[in-house]
């Protein structure tokens, strides 16, 4: 059994994606979906492109910081872009969105100060950031497990009366994102059971980027992903994740079927992860160069830039103030990332329960007494000491 | 004209009696009637908390704990979920997300395992990841322990498991009484709370004061941290909890016969663990023996034996004695009363540490 198949087979195939800007950029129609993107003049998609090239600086410096040992570890989002952005573009104040570990691009568009997401990756926090003042949650690393959080999140609100009432301003959905490595866990299948038998308000966003580290999705699937959702009743659509355009407008659909009391649906944002897993992993062992230059062809950067070149809605001063602001960001993101001060060890000891534990504090006490034996009588950290 | 489908005649089940009003006073119940009062009244009281489990709703659990309240609260509140439990224990994760109080039902102890990730990667850290932020009040009822005659993988004793899980509060109570408050202690708690409730003791009978003033405010320390001496004694200590409390008092009333004087002690919660009480007693009497239903290798008796080994050095007249379950798999039901911490075994270990 070869245990590479061929790119267009299987989980691989091309067919049946959909797509409003093709790989050169040029914009085509859809019977279901132009309905869905009809809106996106210049300035939203100027926007979605300044969005992009952010997301892609951030990812850039933080790789070069991984490099320079600031950070222990990064994911990069490179080449995925599109799909985060996309439908981050289709959210509401009021969506909540359940990430994996890449969704750098929504996170960007739900207005999170992006160093915070650098925390965890540079060991002084397991979280960062408040999920509640940007309606993004945070990272779960235990692959899929958050798509049962999401799912019982969307059943709250469902219990909360802010599903199917017609004001937009309070119908609520909620959004979580996957790889295709994630689809073969038990809880992401969970996740679609409970999903669909309370009709839960949640849209289940599977980024499709070929790859687990290693794995390509031939080893998670023998069919398209998005095959395997309605057989749990849930309705599902294959969207070529690097164009933006497309991946709004599915998103969109989605959460307004979610908000509107039609239930969960299923998408496959069909892109590629052109970087590596993170800053360990070495993909030259298991892909070819000419497969990364294939892609490298289907950039969804370049694509919306060519679009907008075409239809003249990219004017140079636009370009050159994204440009500016791009180096002003890294700039930022550098001197944060460098100024993160070291966490106390104390510390470790906070928020292990929300009520006074009799043996964490009795730890914490023993620590801290420990601590001072370092101390000689000056105050001083005695020579000898254990750092 | 309204026809009714002869599937929907099928299908459709006889109308609930009217829920019967709130009973008052104490009164003698089972520990599981007393488990049930308590849902409900922690039901009327917030109306942000459900319950969920399999088979919890009609059928009011295969145990009967959840009896009525289905009816009484409906099936947004009482909740029969998938066949799934990590399904269940991470659904109800993301309905404490928000704002949610979900109080899940493993049908079974040897069913959590599939909750097992959910439980301990997820549930017992969110509040720490999110440095605070999120809370996460959860409680997983856990019919477990054995001497039923059960089956394979509906006897076993996983509190171990969980109290080696920063971030959980494990707890269990022994009695009628206590099931009734410590359940609704547990929900009120802002942290995830494993409650393991003795299946061997469901029916057996104890005196609850349905009046008695309840809950300690959230964030301050409540009864559900505590130890209890439920019997003084002079010579030897036995720790118990679960269902091996009122084996315990039993072994006191045996010895009591024959001139030795036992104090027990319910642990109550196995996470966190009330060394103070313990040593306390330990000080008094010089001699501890711990015992659970769970095998003793790396059991909860090992961490108590520890703490009181540590605590107690110069008050032991004997090493701190463990008497529970073997480092087999639970066994066949026809053999299990000879794996189980009985009458017999543990006088045999007061024997012994007298005999020091």
């Amino acid at each position: 059994m070869s245990t590479s198949a061929p790119a267009a087979d299987g989980p691989l195939t091309d067919e049946g994606l959909v797509q409003l800007l093709t790989p050169a950029g040029e914009r085509v129609a859809h019977p279901t979906y132009d309905a869905w993107a009809e809106d996106l003049d210049g300035d939203r998609l100027r926007a979605m492109y300044r969005d992009m090239v952010l997301t892609r600086r951030f990812d850039l410096e933080a790789t070069s910081l991984q490099r320079q040992g600031e950070l222990g570890l990064w994911a990069q989002s490179l080449g995925q872009e599109a799909a985060a952005v996309g439908s981050g573009h289709a959210l509401r104040p009021q969506d909540h969105v359940f990430p994996s570990y890449r969704e750098h691009g929504v996170a960007h568009v739900r207005g999170l100060e992006m160093t915070d997401l650098l925390r965890l990756f540079r060991g002084v926090d397991h979280g960062g950031w408040d999920p509640a003042e940007h309606g993004f949650h945070l990272f779960t690393l235990v692959i899929g497990s958050h798509t049962l959080h999401a799912t019982g999140y969307a059943m709250g609100v469902q219990r909360d009366g802010l599903v199917g009432t017609g004001d937009p301003t309070r119908d609520t959905a909620v959004v979580t994102y996957f790889g295709d490595g994630a689809t073969a866990q038990g809880d992401v299948s969970e996740a679609l059971v409970f999903a669909s038998v309370n009709q839960a308000p949640v849209v289940l966003f599977c980024q499709n980027n070929q790859f687990a580290i290693s794995e390509p999705t031939t080893r998670q699937a023998r069919v398209p992903i998005a095959d395997r959702a309605p057989g749990f009743g849930i309705p599902s659509v294959r969207v070529d994740g690097n164009d933006v355009v497309a991946s709004c407008a599915v998103t969109r659909q989605a959460l307004e079927r979610a908000r509107s009391g039609g239930g969960p649906t299923f998408i496959e944002a069909f892109t590629y992860r052109m970087g590596a897993h993170t800053t360990s992993d070495d993909p030259t062992r298991y892909r070819t160069s000419e497969q990364e230059e294939h892609w490298r062809r289907r950039d969804p950067i370049e694509r919306l830039r060519v679009h907008l070149e075409r239809t003249g809605e990219l004017p140079e001063v636009f370009q050159a103030q994204l440009a500016a602001e791009s180096d002003a960001f890294g700039e930022h993101i550098r001197t944060t990332v460098r100024a993160m001060g070291h966490p106390s060890p104390h510390t470790m000891f906070d928020h292990v329960y929300a009520t006074p534990n009799a043996v964490v504090d009795a730890e914490r006490a023993w620590f801290t007494q420990y601590e001072q034996s370092f101390v000689d009588h000056d105050g001083r950290q005695a020579a000898g000491g254990h750092r | 004209m309204t026809v009714t489908s002869d599937r929907a005649r099928l299908t459709e089940p006889p109308p609930a009696p009217a829920p019967a009003p709130f009973p008052t006073g104490t009164q003698r119940l089972p520990m599981a009637k007393a488990l049930n009062l308590g849902l409900r009244r922690a039901l009327a009281n917030d109306p942000r908390t459900l319950l969920m489990g399999e088979d919890i709703g009609r059928l009011g659990g295969v145990f009967r704990v959840t009896d009525g309240l289905f009816a009484e609260f409906g099936d947004d509140r009482v909740v029969d979920t998938p066949l799934a439990e990590s399904g269940i224990v991470g659904t109800a994760i993301g309905l404490a997300l928000r704002g949610y109080r979900p109080v899940c039902e493993i049908q079974f102890d040897g069913f959590v395992f599939p909750a097992f990730d959910q439980i301990t990667t997820q549930l017992s850290r969110m509040h720490y990841r999110s440095q605070g932020r999120l809370r996460l009040p959860v409680v997983i009822r856990i019919p477990y322990g054995g001497g039923i005659g059960a089956i394979e993988h509906h006897s076993e004793s996983p509190e171990a498991l969980f109290a080696h899980t920063p971030g959980l509060r494990v707890v269990s109570p022994s009695n009628a009484s206590d099931a009734f408050t410590m359940i609704q202690q547990a929900i009120a708690s802002p942290d995830p709370v494993i409650f393991l409730e003795p299946k061997g003791r469901y029916w057996e009978k104890g005196d609850v004061d349905l009046d008695a003033p309840l809950l300690a405010p959230h964030g301050s320390p409540s009864d559900l941290d505590h130890a209890r001496v439920v019997r003084a004694g002079t010579d030897v200590t036995i720790v118990a909890y679960g269902p091996t409390v009122a084996t315990a008092l039993k072994v006191a009333e045996a010895a009591a016969a024959e001139g030795t004087s036992i104090e027990v002690v319910d642990l109550r919660t196995i996470s966190p663990l009330d060394t103070a009480t313990v040593a306390a007693s330990v000080r008094r009497t010089g001699r501890c023996i711990v015992t659970h239903e769970a095998p003793v290798l790396y059991g909860s008796g090992a961490e108590v034996a520890a703490r009181i080994t540590e605590e107690c050095f110069y008050h032991l007249q004997a090493p701190v004695l463990r008497v529970g379950g073997f480092h087999t798999p639970y066994p066949v039901a026809k053999i299990e009363h000879d794996y189980l911490p009985g009458l017999d075994r543990l006088l045999d270990a007061v024997d012994r540490a007298l005999a020091f």
